[in-house]
């Protein structure tokens, strides 16, 4: 499964690629929404992507907008990984479409029961 | 300083009579991390002195400090997800049906810690089962610990609390934020009673519930105590009541009236 990470952060992005990597998944990665969708069309079949809320460039928000706009991109599962933490927040992130919300601090145990929510098939939690 | 042999003996025996809660010979470091925190906020030096104070005094409250201390509160929302996807998928849906003239249900949520367990399960009803908002339906939390019953009551969840096994349009939904915590809604707090309970005592009389959840709580006991609350658990089930173990927990060589039935592969059983 291609996958994408789009943070500014670098140790961020490490981070994740850590947790993620024993899945098998084939990793790309974005330091602002902008390169992110560069990202996309040059894996069109990604299937999961990472995303933070603040960047600069182009933040997460307006990323996982233009994501959906596109309709190639209806199937893509995204999770969203951001210090945001209020319920506003949360809201306006499943608005934009984002599947699943992590918040920050976090553990791999939590990122994968997100993605085991959001119907990636993972090897069974117990 | 390390815990000295004839303390952790003491601790042991002390915990397996009290709680029926079986340590390993290698399980020092767990009274020791577990402990050593309890011995400082009481105003002793160490556990050695937690220990002695213990052992000259007649069981009070202290003695209560200790095993709660040393009772395992490992829990998150809809944890291990499949017992969850199993109630809402075919669990309620056939109680539903076969409970349709008595308008009643009764689920039972045992050791149930901090109480995410038995909210987990009153979210699962409010979100997919509407048409329950018209019965009388019980959901019973009990646990061991005082202490812990009165965190579950509160509904107060800590941020990584409330990101573990959550679906984030849950937390929009039944959750206001509350300074640096996430606080349950009212309206799903309100579905849960909480009463002490301890599972090696005589048990309180109850009516029999159609679905009772016991997870990871077997493994803790030995095997005569195991029997004996699966004996008493029978004894509140009807032939159509479910009975959730724990994934890694089963009644087999432990008692032969509750058959496995297979539902989203968890420890789901029935009456035989």
């Amino acid at each position: 499964m291609q996958a994408l990470i789009v943070d500014d952060s670098r140790a961020m992005r490490r981070i994740l690629r850590k947790m993620i990597e024993p899945l098998g998944l084939q990793i790309a990665e974005a330091e602002n929404g902008i390169e992110g969708l560069q990202r996309l069309s040059e894996h069109p079949k990604t299937e999961l992507v990472f995303v933070d809320w603040n960047m600069p460039v182009m933040n997460g928000i307006d990323f996982v907008k233009a994501l959906r706009a596109n309709p190639l991109n209806i199937q893509t599962r995204v999770l969203m990984v951001t210090s945001e933490n209020t319920l506003a927040a949360i809201m306006l992130a499943l608005k934009a479409g984002v599947d699943e919300f992590v918040m920050k601090p976090f553990t791999s145990d939590i990122l994968l029961e997100k993605l085991r929510m959001i119907g990636v098939s993972l090897p069974p939690v117990e | 300083m390390p815990l000295e042999r004839q303390e952790f003996e003491y601790i042991r025996n002390f915990l397996q009579k009290r709680s029926a809660i079986v340590l390993d010979e290698e399980k020092q470091y767990l009274v020791e991390s577990r402990l050593l925190p309890l011995a400082r906020r009481e105003g002793y030096s160490g556990i050695g002195e937690l220990v002695t104070k213990m052992q000259t005094t007649a069981v009070n409250g202290l003695h209560q400090k200790v095993v709660e201390a040393m009772t395992t509160h490992e829990t998150s929302f809809y944890r291990d997800a499949r017992p969850f996807d199993a109630l809402r998928r075919a669990v309620f849906p056939e109680l539903i049906a076969a409970r349709s003239a008595t308008r009643k249900l009764r689920i039972w949520c045992a050791a149930c810690s901090s109480g995410q367990e038995p909210y987990s399960v009153a979210m699962l009803i409010r979100e997919n089962f509407p048409q329950l908002q018209s019965w009388d339906v019980t959901i019973l939390a009990t646990d061991l610990s005082m202490q812990i019953l009165e965190k579950a009551r509160e509904a107060v969840f800590s941020q990584l609390d409330v990101n573990r096994g959550l679906p984030a349009p849950y937390i929009l939904k039944y959750f206001d934020r509350q300074g640096m915590n996430w606080k349950l809604k009212d309206d799903i707090r309100k579905l849960v009673e909480f009463r002490p309970m301890n599972l090696i005592e005589p048990w309180p009389t109850m009516a029999p519930f159609d679905v009772v959840m016991l997870r990871n709580v077997l493994i803790y006991f030995d095997v005569d105590t195991k029997k004996n609350i699966l004996k008493n658990v029978h004894r509140l089930l009807h032939p159509s009541s479910y009975f959730f173990l724990g994934g890694a927990e089963s009644t087999r060589n432990l008692d032969d009236k509750f058959a496995r039935v297979e539902l989203e592969q968890s420890s789901v059983y029935r009456l035989c």
